[in-house]
């Protein structure tokens, strides 16, 4: 044990001083990591009790699962939804992003600010105002109410992800395409968008997370034969434990999983920089804050869990 | 010539604000979308929480808000249990950013997963697997029996025991981002000028370290009240129906009474009171300063 009695940094304190700190951070981790870990091994349970570690394994609960049709249907709809919303939130986004970055207007910075206001307000006054207003226009219970909600709650994360990718893009390049004969559109399409390919694809991927994993406008919007995955498990949760909802918990796990480290892995090709030129990775689940209030209409915007800057003031 | 140059200029100058004008008419279908699905709502429900029933302009609402114990009730337990929540997270996070701030990056990195995962999983198959670990027969109870750290199973779900756990668990990775890459953008030789000029290491952490470490807790304990204030689906779900937060609150005004100036009232206030906590914090403090010197 001799690493104990080795100096840990440079003012001389011992690791074996230390030795508390490092028990108490590995069990913090360990509390971190715990439930996201549970939830597999669970999924493949025999029993109804939800025991831990499991006597016996089996498929029972994926058997379950999709052998029910409301499973199935919710699980439908939501992947519809999640779709929908990806396509509308990345071409609306996308266009507000590249509009607003090149018309460089002065109050470009307004109108991002209304682009980003759904990150400020609390969701579940969201969610009330959209089921009030869609209560009127009866569009509660259908799948375009539902994905017009979703865009909207997705677009802010779109916008930033791809106005961070357009702040390094040199636009004289579009002005050489240009200058050449192309059209403002054919310059976009094949002098542009090649470069912040990366971006609109990390964007469009968060997209359709935001959508796959929304609770609270859902269990507003959503219903009948159009409710999606998200409400079905909050509700079946609310009355009573069912390992079914294990083996969906895994299979969620598993795709939230691939599409973040698709974005993770594609984020790291236009990695954005911050002052001093490093090249930062966002986390990409990302709460955005501006660092005034309200946010944006001043001052850069930062993730604030990993401290990225993901937009800076012109 | 001059003055065919001057025609040319202006035309030119006309084209390219035409141009601009076209492309600023870009962000219009976002523009859209936001006010017909947010602005627009929000305002609405904004308006309704000055109606009475017949219609009138009131503050009945918010009148009833002052009087009727069970509003009050909702208030003070959200701001208890995010006050709560917010103490924990800095008493959990603090050290466990410190450990890895000290960890070779290569290490920290990999650890950074471990914090990263919690971010990784959709909120309800967290709310789902702390269900199962914290009820009677549990995980955690059979364990903590069978280690003698207790004799008989504990309530630790379906009441302010689960909420409390389930919302530290989200909130955690928010406190210790934030401390963390401020840590790491602190200069190690501060310390060593502290050791240098006498000064014990547990003296040097309080007085040099902790202090250039501020800025990120005050920034990630900002981060964490602000979001526990509008938490509605732990305190549904591991509170069991027992703990009424405002956002649950909210809903049940809707859902059961559809009472809509009552919901729309608490919500302009929770958002108010939101508004008026981020806006004082970033008047004490300059958040930007952390922001952008720490790199994760």
């Amino acid at each position: 044990m001799s690493w104990l009695r080795q100096p840990a940094t440079e003012t001389q304190i011992t690791h074996g001083g230390r030795l508390w700190l490092y028990i108490l951070a590995g069990l913090v981790l360990l509390f971190l990591m715990l439930p996201s870990i549970i939830v597999i091994p669970m999924s493949f349970s025999e029993s109804q009790y939800l025991e831990f570690p499991p006597r016996e394994w089996s498929l029972r609960w994926y058997r379950n699962y999709f052998n029910s049709t409301a499973w199935m249907q919710a699980t439908e709809t939501s992947f519809k939804a999640a779709i929908l919303t990806m396509i509308v939130a990345t071409l609306f986004g996308t266009m507000a992003a590249y509009g607003l970055h090149a018309a460089r207007l002065r109050f470009a910075g307004l109108i991002l600010g209304i682009l980003l206001a759904p990150i400020i307000v609390p969701v579940i006054l969201v969610g009330i105002g959209v089921f009030y207003v869609y209560v009127k226009i009866k569009l509660v219970n259908s799948i375009i109410g539902l994905v017009l909600a979703h865009s909207m709650l997705a677009i802010p994360i779109v916008t930033m992800v791809v106005s961070s990718a357009l702040k390094s893009f040199d636009m004289n390049q579009e002005r050489v395409a240009r200058s050449l004969g192309a059209s403002r559109l054919r310059a976009f399409f094949f002098v542009t968008l090649p470069q912040i390919r990366f971006s609109v694809i990390s964007g469009a991927v968060l997209a359709f997370l935001t959508s796959f994993d929304e609770v609270i406008v859902s269990l507003f919007v959503s219903g009948g034969s159009n409710s999606t995955l998200t409400r079905n498990m909050f509700n079946a949760l609310r009355d009573q434990i069912d390992p079914t909802i294990a083996a969906i918990s895994t299979l969620v796990v598993i795709l939230t999983s691939i599409l973040l480290a698709i974005s993770q892995f594609l984020g790291k090709n236009d990695s954005r920089s911050d002052s001093a030129g490093n090249r930062n990775r966002c986390c990409n689940r990302a709460a955005y804050y501006g660092c005034g209030f309200p946010p944006a209409l001043t001052q850069d915007l930062f993730c604030l869990p990993c401290g990225v800057k993901i937009l800076a003031h012109a | 010539m001059s003055h065919e140059a001057g025609l040319n200029a202006k035309g030119l100058r006309r084209d390219a604000l035409a141009e601009r004008l076209i492309l600023f008419s870009l962000s219009g279908p976002a523009v859209l979308l936001v006010t017909m699905t947010m602005l627009v709502p929000v305002g609405w429900l904004f308006w309704l929480s000055f109606l009475d029933d017949a219609g009138g302009f009131s503050l009945e609402h918010y009148q009833r808000m002052l009087v009727q114990p069970s509003y009050g009730r909702a208030f003070r337990i959200t701001f208890e249990i995010s006050f709560i929540t917010t103490a924990i997270c800095i008493l959990l996070g603090y050290p466990l950013a410190y450990a890895l701030s000290q960890l070779p990056r290569r290490v920290a990195n990999i650890c950074m997963i471990a914090v990263m995962l919690p971010f990784w999983t959709s909120l309800l198959v967290r709310t789902y697997a702390w269900l199962v670990l914290l009820q009677r027969q549990g995980l955690i109870n059979t364990w903590g029996i069978k280690l003698g750290l207790w004799d008989s199973p504990l309530a630790l779900v379906h009441n302010l025991n689960g909420t409390l756990i389930g919302m530290i668990h989200i909130m955690l990775p928010f406190m210790v981002l934030p401390v963390y890459a401020t840590m790491r953008s602190i200069d190690r030789d501060y310390l060593k000028a502290a050791a240098n000029l006498g000064a014990s290491p547990t003296l040097a952490f309080w007085l040099v370290f902790l202090p250039l470490s501020l800025p990120g807790l005050v920034a990630g304990a900002l981060m964490v009240f602000i979001l526990c204030l509008g938490f509605y689906v732990t305190p549904a779900v591991l509170g069991g129906g027992k703990i009424t937060m405002v956002a649950n609150r909210i809903a049940t005004d809707i859902e059961l009474f559809f009472n809509w100036g009552a919901a729309s009232s608490l919500g302009v206030v929770l958002f108010i009171l939101t508004g008026i906590i981020l806006y004082a914090a970033s008047r004490l403090v300059r958040l930007d300063r952390f922001l952008s010197g720490g790199g994760a």
